[in-house]
């Protein structure tokens, strides 16, 4: 047995190493640094057709660069559509009110997000607003049929962007 | 059967004692008294549960029937917390000494006091000093249990047992194992310890001679009964058969020698099919 | 046949005892939470001896499961085109998985097994019983210090396994085999989600500490107190635990990741 010293100060190195490694995995690993900001960040909404596979928490980017994250999504009973509630860190408080939300999806396989492009208005986007235009996910599914059945289904139905905003609240 | 010492105070007192392992019954109807103040030997063959004894006058076991009283309290139905404040008064030295593995000689003595009061170090080195001095190992004080030979080991835990100035110590098979010099030096210990500190001791054994010449008294159970109990001298010319074998050693008597078998020849000649 | 009832009877009963007796026995050690706290020195020993002697053994093990993973997940993910994503899936694996469940074994293993040993042979040595009738609750001096310090180190330990792993996953994937540095840590830690993925890694190594600890130091203090019953004691903590961290670990992993 080693002196009572020795004692004290390995486990306190021991101690300090396992509080290090879950600093680690809280900051370097996980997201913990990015959802601390999340306390004054702003939330805007927008309207989908099809969300396809898009989860909480996804990302939420402006010309590739991630603005905010995905924080809930529901069903809307009147409309049939999805309403996905995104917050937005608040130091990209300049988005233009006429701004797009598209649901893409990273690489082949890849995760979805929700990219948006800006517009040209002159007013920003603040706290509860909603994204009046919006483009569905694309299914995969459904590009393949459309591609196999091309006369059937119009073209402009999947592509086109989708007039998501609707007056009932 | 009662104890013979009644014009001294008795200390322990054990009245019809009943205790059972599964469906072993080990005590059957003991009575037993022990004197404060002296020394007491209860003795028998090995497998009586001499042991046992110790531990259900210590209130580790609990009778099945009868009581065991301790210094007017009897301990089966004292509270957990009046059993440990009992305990502090009862020092027993296990047999094979029962030190904490991971403690030096010195923290092993410490180990009472620290324990249960809040001394300040220097006193408790002092007091521990004092009884490693007494058992003859103060410059052993360092010793790791492991590098004491079991004499050496009996005579830690018995200094450990005395540090709380207890009124009675338990020995559970002193002897046992001793070399010549280390038996000498435990009996001596026990007697003057005993006579000094003026406590009661108990000492379970089987060792006739040594027991014999530290006892002031003597109890010996067989088959979970007393059979025979008095000073050494009145044991050693006791009339009954079963106390003369176990005094002197007799490989036959009314221990048989051989266990219950079947006839010899009978064995011999018809071997199972 | 009725032999054969009989038996399942019995087996039935006894199981259900020493549940009972690994009960009773742990209220009896939360009991000693108080002495402990006034007495932290008794913790501490048993602290350096339950982890700080285990980190040795858990870094090099999360070194090489965490290499282990690099190699295997960038063969499958190389296929699809994804190595961007190694850094997500070993992060994962360790964070949720590995991380508590290795660990757990690992240290029921090298502690859990020491711990049995030990209070095994003290109550063979009559050291329990000494203590006893030195007044001295044995369960609240031996078995409290050493049943919260495992307790306590499991996460510890867990958290430093997977940290030390995702660093072998990254000498292995950045390193050798040439995936992106940055996609590495962006991908990890945009899909690792603090709350779901690390903070639920740290309830399943606490959950583990407390079964493994328990186990060992109950198979120790019910041990049958000869050489041979404590060395089937410390075999029974040993598989127990095993048995016990892998069933928990499915029925935490059910509650926490299962019906997303």
């Amino acid at each position: 047995m080693q002196s009572s010293k020795a004692i004290e100060i390995w486990v306190g190195l021991f101690v300090a190493a396992g509080l290090i490694a879950l600093f680690f995995l809280a900051m370097q690993v996980s997201n913990l640094a990015e959802l601390k900001s999340n306390g004054d960040s702003y939330r805007i909404v927008a309207r989908f057709e099809n969300i396809g596979s898009l989860r909480v928490r996804a990302p939420v980017s402006v010309a590739g660069v991630t603005v905010g994250r995905v924080s809930a999504i529901s069903f809307d009973n009147q409309t049939y559509e999805a309403v996905v509630e995104m917050r937005i860190d608040p130091k990209y408080d300049t988005l233009p009110i006429d701004t797009s939300a598209s649901i893409l999806t990273a690489g082949l396989l890849g995760e979805q997000y929700i990219g948006l492009t800006p517009g040209g208005a002159e007013e920003h986007l603040t706290d509860g607003d909603e994204i009046e235009l919006t483009q569905s996910a694309i299914v995969l599914e459904q590009v393949i049929s459309r591609f196999l059945f091309n006369k059937a289904e119009g073209g402009d139905k999947g592509s086109g962007s989708n007039d998501g905003g609707t007056p009932t609240e | 059967m009662t104890g013979g010492n009644a014009d001294d105070e008795v200390l322990v007192s054990i009245r019809n004692l009943v205790f059972s392992r599964g469906s072993r019954k080990i005590f059957d109807g003991v009575d037993l008294d022990i004197p404060r103040g002296k020394i007491t030997a209860i003795m028998g063959p090995s497998g009586t549960g001499k042991t046992t004894l110790l531990k259900l006058i210590g209130g580790q076991l609990r009778p099945d029937s009868g009581t065991i009283t301790v210094d007017g309290r009897i301990v089966h139905e004292l509270s957990l917390g009046r059993l440990y404040e009992l305990r502090k008064k009862i020092g027993m030295l296990f047999q094979t000494g029962a030190l904490l593995t991971d403690l030096n000689v010195f923290e092993n003595v410490a180990f009472p006091l620290r324990e249960h009061t809040k001394l300040p170090e220097s006193m408790i080195r002092t007091l521990v000093l004092m009884k490693l001095q007494a058992v003859g190992l103060r410059g052993a004080r360092d010793l790791m249990p492991a590098q004491l030979s079991g004499g050496m080991a009996r005579r830690v835990a018995l200094a450990r047992a005395i540090t709380l100035d207890p009124m009675m110590i338990l020995y559970d098979e002193p002897f046992t194992g001793q070399d010549p010099i280390s038996m000498g030096v435990l009996v001596k210990l026990i007697r003057d310890l005993n006579r000094e500190l003026g406590l009661t001791s108990i000492v379970v054994s089987h060792d006739v001679e040594e027991t014999a010449s530290i006892a002031d008294y003597i109890y010996l159970i067989s088959e979970g009964k007393v059979v025979g109990q008095g000073t050494p001298d009145a044991i050693r010319h006791s009339e009954s058969p079963w106390v003369l074998q176990f005094m002197e050693g007799l490989a036959d008597g009314p221990v048989p020698f051989h266990y219950p078998a079947p006839d010899y020849a009978a064995d011999l000649l018809n071997p199972p099919a | 046949m009725l032999a054969l009832f009989q038996k399942l009877g019995y087996t039935t009963l006894s199981t259900l005892q020493k549940l009972g007796r690994a009960n009773l026995f742990i209220l009896h050690v939360v009991t000693g939470l108080p002495e402990i706290l006034t007495r932290v020195r008794l913790l501490l020993v048993q602290v350096y001896s339950v982890g700080v002697l285990t980190v040795l053994l858990v870094s090099i093990s999360g070194l090489f499961v965490g290499m282990v993973l690099g190699l295997q997940g960038y063969n499958v993910l190389s296929d699809f085109g994804a190595e961007q994503t190694l850094g997500v899936m070993v992060a994962a694996s360790l964070v949720r998985e590995l991380g508590p469940v290795v660990t757990a074994l690992l240290f029921s293993g090298r502690a859990g097994s020491a711990l049995t040993a030990e209070i095994g042979l003290m109550k063979a040595t009559e050291q329990l019983s000494g203590m006893e009738m030195m007044a001295v609750d044995p369960v609240k001096r031996i078995i409290a210090p050493r049943f919260f310090a495992g307790c306590l180190s499991m996460p510890l330990l867990a958290s430093l396994f997977s940290m030390i792993g995702v660093m072998g996953g990254y000498f292995v994937g950045v390193g050798l085999l040439g995936v992106d540095e940055g996609a590495f840590w962006a991908q990890m830690k945009s899909r690792i989600d603090f709350y779901d993925d690390v903070v639920n890694g740290l309830i399943k190594s606490a959950v583990f500490g407390v079964i493994v600890t328990w186990i060992a130091v109950f198979e120790g203090y019910d041990a049958v107190p000869t050489s041979e019953g404590v060395s089937r004691a410390t075999t029974r903590s040993v598989v127990y635990s095993a048995f016990a961290v892998l069933g928990w670990d499915f029925v935490l992993t059910a509650l926490m990741f299962g019906g997303d």
